[in-house]
């Protein structure tokens, strides 16, 4: 084992694949929604002969290619940075998080390419059957490609359909399907492109707005609205949904990040929902550090007990019950599952002296012990924990876990209000009179920007300290090189994408502002 | 009937999709390497207008390429993923760069109020252009004359140099692979732009530009052909997987994979047919050829990369860290699955191609610079 790992690495390492990470996804679910606004547009075109929709469809495609680049751009970077930054953890999963990557690939990445060129330059060199299939290849390929990264983040978060090898030290996939089907990757996915269409939705509604309240392309404006209406008002109330399921699952398999979501140390029955928090730091500490209490908070009594397990008297495990146990509530105390993990790193060393003496009894001896089901339950299943030092460590940053996840429900909720005042009003044929609603729409652009990030913070940041949940931390993970050449990458990259984000927002706003061609 | 599928036969096929999917991207750089030539073979704005368009309308299958050729590496072969890129950092972070900057500037170059200005995106086209072509190069290089790695008992991988890849252009072998597949992509754009576009002057000027870029590709290339030939190879013994050095193991490899060599020979014959009929004939269909013979002459140097008990990533800091295809590979069961996924390459290459010809139907005229609503 590589020992006396550098810190500064770690966190640098990390570091630099956030900023690539939360940049990419400034670019993704545009991407992700604006494929299918514009694919429902086209149809609409050429099942009307509406020349107008022709038109729509071809400035919002504009927008689609402008954002469209940037996130190809720095989506490259996130797939080679697992090889680059987090070698030893691509040697440990590559044989199940590779296989994704690649079928991402040869199926999503191909359709999307293709068909994309055909989208932008074949108006006028194919028929328009043939462009209107190419703009739905897209749309699918891109959400395909969704799919694939997705599944393979879920594995992250509940690693499944493996077994270990001993004599590769990695774990290989034993069930294509368990990791297809996970039930993480099946909420993950749904989650994610629903709140890309979302935000797809509001990027389109806003700019629709912005051309009301400057009374300049009200029809073009008034036809986007209703598109981006009623796929956003569903996309909305389906991000909701999935989200709530997903919050279900992650209870059950990742319950510190849940406790930690809802800021909960003390488990309890009938445990409250906090619908709005402020946390502030109390005098009792969880290691070193202070817990967290709230300074303020709305709570609907016994709602959590209610979502997590259908029962208002279900006990919902706190932070305290799985760092320190809970015999009644059979919950394994993290000190035991270190001792655990301690005795299943004690047992693959000694079978890696065995190989390299040769001692082909003991090996013989000691594969037995790793078939054996009791020690895969008992032990192997907390491998990760070998390498933490103190209980504490396992917990993620409360308060981080705690405000992404709240304040990425409470805007949730406002986006559903939105798309439904949108669409009542333009059913009513008021929306262009009711400048406030106009300027809320208008100003609400950024919100499923910081929604759609605050999710991923909650599920990167809530899942630490590990990289792969219970099974390797992200310590053990990180590439041997030195902090100072990470740095140095992570300086380039931040100017880099800083820059490029600068020069798409400009050109962005120009194109809205120039408007479509008559 | 698909357990019977054995392991080196599973090894074997990864390493030939592998070293199609490297064919294909080194054929697809017909795009980084007309990039470099946005400067020196238009002489007016709109010529080279015309240039970028052409080449842009290709540039996402170059970088899919990439990213397939990434993700199926690292799907099949993760213990190279997690060495290779995690050790020669410098290397690999450089040609990401390039193509992050390459993506962008196509969409951004000519869009009003981009900040940065035309002139500074047609440079990202020109690093691009240069760079990327070059360090994928001698990145591949390594493949025949080593890096330096070592690999503990959990094989997890340390850099023996603190220059974490960029030590290898320091070899003279690596820097005429690099040099050589560079020319080979400019050569190879000019090609495909002599396909693609309507204009007496650009082709006359591109007619000229092959014969200047193919003088220098031959000098490097058979340099690199001939010094791996006559170098000693990174064998292994199939029995224990120890690694030792064998004279002349790429010459062996040749002989003993007669097909192989005669794929070597064809793609060889068919980049030199794809030049000559456009330098001799001034034939515009050179690009198939050439294109072919790219897939193929890659494609071939790849197989005795890693086939005939070779190793494809040898160590030299350290002989028994090489990678094979054995000791490197996914388990039988992921690349099992992944070969059923596989199946459908040819679907995908049915549709880019039935794409590519409803695009390319008709050649790129300096009118359709002025009319067209969608433009780089």
């Amino acid at each position: 084992m590589i020992d006396n790992i550098d810190l500064s690495l770690v966190d640098w390492s990390r570091a630099q694949f956030a900023l690539t990470a939360i940049y990419h996804w400034l670019f993704v679910p545009l991407t992700l929604g604006l494929s299918f606004i514009l694919a429902i547009m086209e149809s609409i075109y050429v099942r009307t002969g509406n020349e107008e929709w022709k038109r729509i469809t071809r400035f919002w495609m504009t927008l689609f290619g402008i954002n469209f680049a940037i996130g190809v751009a720095t989506g490259i970077i996130l797939e080679f940075e697992f090889g680059t930054n987090w070698s030893n953890y691509s040697w440990f999963v590559g044989d199940i998080f590779g296989a994704p990557l690649a079928v991402e690939g040869i199926l999503a990445f191909f359709l999307e390419s293709t068909f994309v060129a055909v989208m932008f330059f074949g108006w006028n060199k194919v028929n328009k059957k043939f462009h209107l299939i190419s703009t739905w290849m897209v749309a699918v390929g891109a959400n395909l490609s969704a799919l694939w990264i997705l599944v393979a983040n879920a594995w992250m978060q509940h690693p499944v359909g493996m077994v270990f090898n001993p004599d590769t030290a990695r774990n290989e996939m034993i069930s294509f399907w368990a990791v297809l089907f996970n039930q993480v990757a099946v909420d993950k996915f749904l989650h994610t492109i629903f709140s890309s269409f979302l935000l797809a939705s509001m990027f389109v509604l806003s700019i629709s707005a912005w051309y009301l309240i400057r009374r300049r392309e009200v029809k073009l404006a008034k036809m986007s609205i209703l598109v981006a209406g009623v796929f956003g008002l569903l996309a909305s109330l389906a991000a909701a949904y999935s989200g709530d399921e997903s919050a279900r699952t992650i209870a059950k398999v990742q319950p510190v990040k849940f406790a930690s979501m809802e800021a909960l140390y003390e488990g309890k029955t009938n445990a409250g929902l906090i619908a709005f928090g402020v946390l502030k730091n109390s005098d009792r500490k969880i290691g070193d550090k202070n817990e967290k209490e709230f300074a303020i908070k709305i709570e609907i009594p016994g709602l959590l007990s209610v979502l997590t397990a259908g029962d208002k008297d279900a006990y919902v495990p706190g932070i305290k019950d799985h760092l320190y146990g809970n015999q009644q509530m059979g919950i394994v105390s993290t000190a035991e599952k270190m001792e655990n993990g301690k005795h299943a790193r004690d047992v693959l060393m000694s079978y890696k002296k065995a190989k390299l003496e040769n001692d082909t009894a003991q090996i013989s001896s000691i594969k037995g012990i790793f078939n054996a089901k009791d020690y895969n339950e008992k032990y192997f299943r907390y491998f990760g924990y070998a390498s933490v030092n103190k209980p504490e460590e396992v917990v993620p940053d409360v308060s981080g876990a705690f405000y992404s996840f709240h304040l990425m429900v409470m805007l949730g909720f406002l986006f559903i209000l939105i798309f439904a005042v949108a669409l009542f009003l333009l059913h009513q044929g008021t929306l262009t009179e009711k400048r406030w609603f106009l300027w809320a729409a208008f100003l609400a652009i950024p919100l499923p920007y910081i929604a759609s990030e605050l999710g991923w913070i909650l599920t990167e940041v809530g899942r630490q300290p590990w990289i792969i949940q219970d099974m390797m931390t992200v310590s053990k993970a990180v590439s041997q090189i030195k902090a100072g050449t990470v740095i140095t990458t992570f300086i380039l990259f931040a100017i880099l994408f800083t820059g490029l984000l600068i020069s798409e927002v400009s050109i962005m706003v120009k194109q809205i502002k120039t408007g479509p061609k008559h | 009937m698909t357990t019977m599928i054995s392991m080196l036969f599973l090894q074997h096929y990864w390493w030939m999709i592998i070293s199609l999917l490297a064919g294909l991207l080194v054929f697809l750089m017909f795009v980084q390497g007309g990039q470099t030539m946005i400067y020196s073979l238009p002489e007016t704005d709109i010529k080279r207008r015309m240039i970028i368009n052409a080449l842009g309308r290709k540039w996402e299958f170059t970088f899919t390429t990439l990213v397939t050729f990434g993700g199926a590496f690292f799907a099949s072969f993760p213990l190279f993923y997690a060495s290779s890129f995690g050790g020669a950092y410098w290397v690999w972070i450089a040609i990401l760069f390039s193509f992050i900057i390459q993506a962008v500037a196509y969409e951004f170059r000519s869009k009003p109020n981009n900040v940065f200005g035309q002139k500074t995106f047609d440079i990202f086209l020109f690093l691009n252009g240069s760079l990327g072509p070059f360090l994928i190069g001698v990145a591949v290089s390594t493949f025949f004359t080593g890096a330096m790695f070592r690999l503990n008992q959990m094989n997890q991988v340390q850099w023996a140099t603190s220059w974490y890849g960029l030590e290898a252009l320091l070899s003279l072998r690596n820097l005429s692979l690099g040099l050589a597949v560079l020319l080979l992509a400019r050569i190879n754009g000019l090609l495909y732009l002599i396909n693609t576009l309507e204009d007496e002057a650009l082709l006359a000027r591109s007619f000229k530009s092959v014969i200047v870029n193919s003088i220098p590709f031959l000098v490097f290339f058979l340099f690199y052909v001939i010094s791996l030939l006559v170098s000693d190879g990174f064998s292994v013994n199939p029995a224990n997987g120890a690694v030792s050095m064998e004279e002349f193991k790429y010459l062996h490899n040749f002989l003993a994979m007669p097909v192989v060599l005669v794929l070597f020979l064809g793609g060889v014959v068919g980049v030199l047919y794809g030049i000559g009929i456009s330098v001799l004939k001034k034939n515009i269909q050179g690009i198939w050829y050439s294109g072919a013979g790219t897939v193929l002459t890659v494609f071939s140097l790849f197989l005795i990369a890693g086939f005939n008990n070779t190793s494809f990533y040898p160590s030299v800091a350290d002989l028994q860290s090489s990678l094979t295809i054995m000791n490197a590979s996914s388990s039988h069961f992921t690349l099992k699955t992944m070969m059923f996924v596989s199946f459908i390459i040819p679907l995908v290459f049915a549709y880019i191609w039935f794409a590519w010809k409803a695009i390319n139907n008709k050649p790129i005229t300096e009118q359709e610079m002025t009319t067209d609503e969608h433009l780089y």
